[in-house]
């Protein structure tokens, strides 16, 4: 009999599963990305409804208890997406840049002490 | 021999005319000066202000910060064939005078890279800023492996070589630091001169806030680790 926490995270996970789904199709993820994703829920769904399995891991790794483990996989996993996004966020900033300077040396603004000396050459 | 003064500039309406008026139109062993101001998505009358002093203007469309203002300048001189490439602060901290003492050991091929040191005159330097510039500089010796005694001058020299060689990603103060690593990078030859350095409260107000350590240490160790 399923508790009523796990219902409500089965049910969560269901939704996030959906989610991941139609990204996948409007293309918005890359099949890597959603293969990656997939893989995150299914875990989270196994360790929600055989929660045995996660104090088996937990055995494996040297923790005491199974939610132990969870966490601190979780906690890695987070910190080290949040970096990705960090240097995501960095790459952006540097293209939104390159842009900026491309328009910018299209345009430049002529002093016209050198446009007359120019001028007379000619 | 062409030099090419680059000014990066965000909101310096109030002095930017003035500096621009105040820097030298013929330096010793250069037979052309180029004068390009990079008006950095400024919303004041930066702009207008730097063309009405006859000198080329680049405007970014946004404020990408000054090291990438520094980069776009940069690559303009390089674009028109500048031999030497000077960065000029546009808030008046800088002596206009100091140019030509950079310039000369690109001229007689000591160095690269000169870095105008407002370090080697400590006294000329308000207590806070004393002690950030030391944090800077010591955050780019440990992460970069470089000492300077004044990594985030913005009053440097390239030489053509430097400027085709050193290629640099940050675009904010951390670009100064980062402009050193590459130096090293490239095995160029580094040098420091001293300058003056004039701290009005307006220059004050305008450049590094003393904040901004932290955030910009960070870039630095994700630039490390990325």
């Amino acid at each position: 009999m399923l508790t009523s926490i796990q219902i409500v995270l089965l049910i969560f996970i269901l939704f996030a599963l959906s989610r991941v789904m139609l990204r996948l199709r409007e293309k918005i993820l890359s099949t890597q990305v959603a293969f990656f994703w997939i893989i995150v829920w299914i875990a989270a769904l196994v360790g929600i409804l055989l929660p045995a399995t996660t104090s088996k891991l937990a055995q494996f790794f040297g923790v005491g208890r199974g939610v132990d483990v969870i966490v601190y996989i979780s906690l890695t996993l987070l910190f080290y997406l949040v970096f990705r996004i960090y240097v995501m966020i960095e790459d952006l900033r540097h293209e939104i840049t390159e842009i900026v300077r491309h328009i910018a040396l299209q345009k430049t603004i002529k002093s016209p002490r050198k446009n007359r000396s120019k001028k007379i050459k000619k | 021999m062409k030099a090419a003064i680059v000014l990066p500039a965000f909101n310096e309406s109030a002095v930017i005319y003035k500096i621009l008026k105040s820097l030298p139109k013929r330096l010793e062993g250069i037979s052309e000066v180029d004068v390009v101001v990079v008006n950095d998505g400024s919303q004041d009358s930066t702009l207008t202000e730097a063309a009405r002093a006859s000198v080329d203007v680049i405007s970014h469309s946004l404020n990408r910060g000054v090291g990438a203002a520094t980069k776009t300048g940069i690559y303009w001189a390089k674009k028109n064939k500048a031999d030497v490439i000077v960065t000029f602060d546009a808030d008046g901290q800088h002596d206009p005078r100091d140019i030509q003492k950079i310039i000369k050991p690109i001229i007689d091929k000591k160095a690269d890279v000169v870095i105008g040191s407002r370090f080697k005159r400590r006294s000329e330097m308000p207590p806070d800023r004393f002690l950030l510039n030391l944090f800077a500089n010591l955050a780019t010796f440990i992460l970069f492996g470089v000492f300077s005694t004044d990594s985030q001058s913005g009053l440097r020299a390239f030489s053509k070589k430097a400027a085709s060689l050193i290629d640099t990603r940050l675009d904010r103060m951390d670009f100064s630091s980062e402009v050193l690593l590459e130096a090293k990078r490239h095995d160029l030859k580094v040098l420091e001169v001293p300058t003056s350095v004039i701290y009005t409260s307006y220059s004050r107000a305008k450049g590094q806030k003393n904040t901004n350590a932290l955030p910009i240490l960070a870039r630095l160790l994700v630039k490390l680790l990325r």
